[in-house]
């Protein structure tokens, strides 16, 4: 059998590259040799969503995903999202509303929730519920953490129209 | 957990892919979305020799209308069925599509991988069976179009040879008149169905039922076809009498075990309630 293969990522805008065994998982090539360790291994069984990040703009559970199989692909993990020294929308939005308790499903739902308002820059209490269906917080949270991704809605609809408003003045 | 070792390929085409399958028959998996395949592996319940990730070939993700057929390509997610017009006109379709899995597994899991996965539990394959739907698979040397109703054969197990690939799945075209609805009762967002029923029917300008599909997930050792439901629809006209049939007919027609999920006789219950919800909502689409 195939020993190691090479892998090659783009990790939050910085190359990667890796020997793996082909059953390396992919959330391991992030923690492990990477040293990328915001992106949390919950359940280690697809369930809770803690290890999820963006795979080519995709939300995905890293635990569920090979490390080969994303090579050549773009990634975005926990890391990637302070802009600067100024935190993301989402993570500000978590921190005014008390959107995390003992915070182990953060990361997890923070870069769900980005993948959600990528493709619904509105979306209803409901639809943030259902959006976030595959992330589980142990603290039971949920009422929070939606509260939290609202603000971060507004927050990143306020932005998008911002530089539009600034131009027509 | 950590999966056994395995070699991988990421073949750039299909002939390729299939070359790998015939060339290391009967010890290579088929790698799609991974959301079903890669939990068996952690949990060494599948210990293949060999990976073929089909994640290059974009070209079994499309979904289009031709020859009185919806076609759907392998490798489109269940995220990309959700978002398809075309899949949209079918109530019961686009009520299976929304409701597989959570948001990751719909954005990941591809149609063909749960078809081929054939996992009793799994929506589509109910969703086939009810609109009479049919498999094309494809080995080196030939293309097989297999029926929906002869391809789920055991638990896990498909019509599907170690050599093939799943590369389209093709659904016709149903008359005006047709509606059609998915009912699934879960413990928890997300699950596994506990009971789900698949319901299709098309209903003549008099209210006469004139063709039906009635398929079970979940409650079996694979999906199945409720086929004294289908026949006591035919012909009849919606009534109470008729929702009583049908509600017997899944209770009894189905073989569930205990588990997690609940007792025998509360999962008959809910095979017959969710064949009930699904027929009530697949007539009031079909204009009945």
């Amino acid at each position: 059998m195939t020993s190691t293969m090479h892998v090659a990522v783009t990790v939050n805008g910085r190359r990667h590259q890796a020997e793996v065994e082909p059953r390396r998982l992919l959330v391991h090539l992030l923690r492990e040799d990477f040293g990328l360790t915001g992106t949390h291994v919950g359940c280690d069984s697809s369930t809770c969503g803690a290890c999820t990040i963006l795979v080519d703009g995709r939300s995905a559970k890293s635990c569920t995903m090979l490390a080969v199989q994303a090579d050549g692909r773009e990634i975005t993990t926990i890391e990637g999202m302070e802009q600067g020294t100024t935190l993301h929308p989402l993570q500000q939005a978590f921190t005014d509303q008390h959107g995390l308790q003992c915070g182990f499903c953060t990361p997890g739902m923070i870069m769900q929730a980005s993948w959600l308002l990528g493709e619904n820059a509105d979306p209803s209490d409901d639809q943030i519920r259902h959006g976030i269906a595959g992330n589980l917080c142990r603290c039971t949270g949920y009422v929070n953490i939606v509260k939290a991704i609202d603000q971060a809605a507004g927050e990143l609809r306020a932005q998008a129209v911002a530089p539009l408003a600034a131009e027509t003045a | 957990m950590i999966p056994a070792a395995f070699d991988y390929a990421r073949p750039s085409s299909l002939d390729e892919a299939l070359r790998l399958l015939h060339d290391r028959e009967g010890e290579a998996k088929v790698l799609a979305g991974g959301y079903s395949l890669i939990p068996l592996l952690r949990y060494r319940l599948a210990q293949p020799g060999l990976l073929v990730d089909i994640g290059n070939l974009d070209d079994l993700a499309y979904v289009r209308e031709a020859g009185g057929q919806l076609q759907i390509g392998a490798r489109t997610t269940h995220h990309q069925l959700e978002q398809s017009d075309l899949v949209q006109r079918s109530g019961l379709w686009s009520d299976a599509a929304g409701g597989i899995g959570d948001p990751q597994v719909r954005n990941w899991g591809t149609l063909g991988g749960s078809v081929a996965h054939a996992d009793p539990s799994s929506d589509w394959p109910a969703v086939l069976l009810a609109s009479r739907a049919s498999v094309v698979v494809r080995d080196l040397k030939r293309e097989r179009v297999i029926p929906a109703r002869e391809f789920f054969l055991d638990t896990f197990v498909t019509a599907i040879e170690p050599t093939e690939i799943l590369t389209e799945i093709r659904v016709p075209l149903p008359p005006p008149g047709t509606g059609g609805a998915y009912a699934k009762t879960e413990r928890k967002a997300g699950d596994f169905a506990t009971a789900a029923a698949a319901v299709q029917v098309t209903v003549d300008a008099g209210g006469a039922i004139t063709a039906a599909g009635v398929a079970l997930s979940a409650v079996s050792e694979t999906p199945f076809v409720v086929v004294a439901a289908e026949a006591a629809l035919l012909g009849a006209h919606a009534s109470p009498e008729l929702e009583s049939s049908v509600r017997r007919a899944a209770a009894e027609g189905c073989n569930p075990t205990r588990d997690g999920h609940g007792p025998v006789d509360y999962k008959r219950a809910m095979a017959g309630e969710m064949a009930v919800r699904a027929l009530r909502r697949a007539l009031a689409r079909a204009g009945a």
